[in-house]
């Protein structure tokens, strides 16, 4: 039998893979839907906990929003690589003679289009229930497409590093919150900004380079965590 | 090219046992190698390690001469491994899973031929009819079958099986092996544990893991 040179083809398998993903989660809608509601569950309840004056809601509803988004995202996280790694396609994603790390970005790419990218789309929605000033919902949607994508990115290493335990959801929150502190602030902040008619582009831009720093190193992390994972 | 996995003075422990020690291996084409043992006696973790899943272990492996992690990637495109874990989404059909196998390997799913091969590879694992339903939706040995398929789906030399005989039935027990003789006397290799008796075979060779 001839040997096989290795052809590459690595954006034929990240492609595909990104397909696949896709097609599953959007088979199992109750995943992706899961976020959404929570998010919305928590943002229904504080007006009725804490007053339903607007003045006082417009002060506290970018960080709200945010702290609800980015759990939100979070919750999901554990499930990110889980189902691969039950059912040995994370093995055998591992012994592709393709990069892991590109394999990798495309599962988180996935995760995004299917919870942060929602996220960000709802979150003007929910902006109305807490009297979030005019003016701020189209800052507040893109520092939140912006922000999850650095959330998934971050949140990827620790579900991939976690993936290999039982119970490792707590772990994976503490491993990840930290990480997440940069972004929360100068995305809940890029949203203030906007309300006090403050420049917004210092924080977006902010925003921005944190998901460039996310998007080169991540990658490799998120390989060598899974590497770690499965073979102990 | 003939293809030849070489292991030299491997050890590998767990939890204050040693598995193996001091083991030294030649795998050639054109041979079947059947690891031996009793349950806990690390054929499974033996297989890992070959297949260079595993990165704690002593010794050395060489690939073609060459030390492994110099020549992983060409290691990886010969190799197939079949693990406890089937490999398979549930949500997904055979045909799906098979084609992004597929494309791991960089072959395009919509190429030429590559769809007629797909059906073919489901045929011989006597899935046709079962294209386009869910897997998860199958048994349990057509599941494993779907995972068999990836078998004659891609040409990958070195076959590394982990139990490949589980929740299949008599028939395909016996298509299976053939498949097994037919490909190391087509110049390949395999590497397999099973509790299933293999039928005699000159290529046949033991290994047994006290």
């Amino acid at each position: 039998m001839p040997m096989i040179e290795h052809q590459g083809g690595m954006m034929i398998a990240v492609k595909a893979t990104l397909m696949r993903d896709l097609t599953l989660l959007l088979r199992h809608r109750g995943e992706v839907l899961n976020p959404l509601v929570f998010f919305a569950l928590v943002i229904t309840l504080f007006p009725i906990a804490i007053s339903p004056d607007p003045q006082l809601l417009a002060i506290i509803a970018p960080g709200l929003l945010w702290v609800a988004a980015l759990l939100a995202a979070l919750l999901s996280l554990d499930s990110l690589f889980r189902s691969d790694y039950d059912d040995g396609s994370l093995e055998q994603l591992l012994l592709a003679p393709q990069p892991l790390a590109a394999l990798g970005l495309a599962k988180v790419a996935v995760h995004w289009l299917l919870t942060g990218l929602p996220l960000a789309l709802m979150a003007p929605l929910l902006g109305i229930m807490l009297a979030l000033p005019a003016g701020s919902y189209a800052v507040l949607a893109l520092s939140l497409a912006l922000g999850t994508a650095s959330l998934s990115l971050i949140g990827a290493i620790g579900a991939a590093l976690t993936v290999g335990l039982a119970r490792g959801g707590v772990l994976l929150s503490l491993l990840v919150l930290p990480l997440y502190i940069p972004v929360l602030i100068f995305g809940a902040g890029a949203v203030q900004a906007a309300i006090l008619g403050d420049g917004v582009s210092a924080h977006l831009a902010i925003l921005g380079a944190l998901l460039a720093i996310a998007l080169v190193l991540a990658p490799w992390a998120i390989a060598a965590s899974l590497r770690i994972s499965i073979n102990g | 090219m003939s293809l030849c996995l070489e292991a030299r003075q491997l050890a590998c422990e767990r939890d204050d046992r040693w598995l193996f020690q001091g083991l030294d291996l030649d795998i050639r084409s054109g041979e079947i190698v059947r690891i031996e043992g009793p349950n806990g006696s690390g054929k499974t973790t033996l297989l890992k390690i070959l297949s260079g899943q595993l990165s704690d272990y002593q010794g050395e492996l060489f690939w073609n001469g060459v030390a492994m992690r110099e020549v992983r990637e060409h290691f990886l495109a010969n190799l197939l491994y079949l693990g406890h874990a089937p490999g398979i989404k549930a949500g997904l059909s055979p045909l799906e899973n098979l084609s992004w196998y597929q494309a791991l390997s960089g072959e395009k799913s919509s190429q030429e031929g590559s769809e007629e091969r797909r059906l073919i590879a489901l045929e011989n694992v006597g899935l046709a009819g079962f294209e386009d339903v869910p897997t998860g939706q199958l048994s349990a040995g057509q599941q494993r079958r779907v995972a068999l398929a990836r078998l004659t789906l891609t040409q990958r030399a070195l076959w590394v099986l982990d139990e490949p005989f589980t929740a299949i039935d008599r028939e395909g027990v016996a298509a299976l092996e053939n498949q097994l003789i037919a490909h190391a006397q087509g110049g390949g290799c395999v590497l397999v544990t099973t509790h299933h008796e293999l039928t005699a075979s000159p290529l046949l060779r033991r290994i047994v893991l006290a």
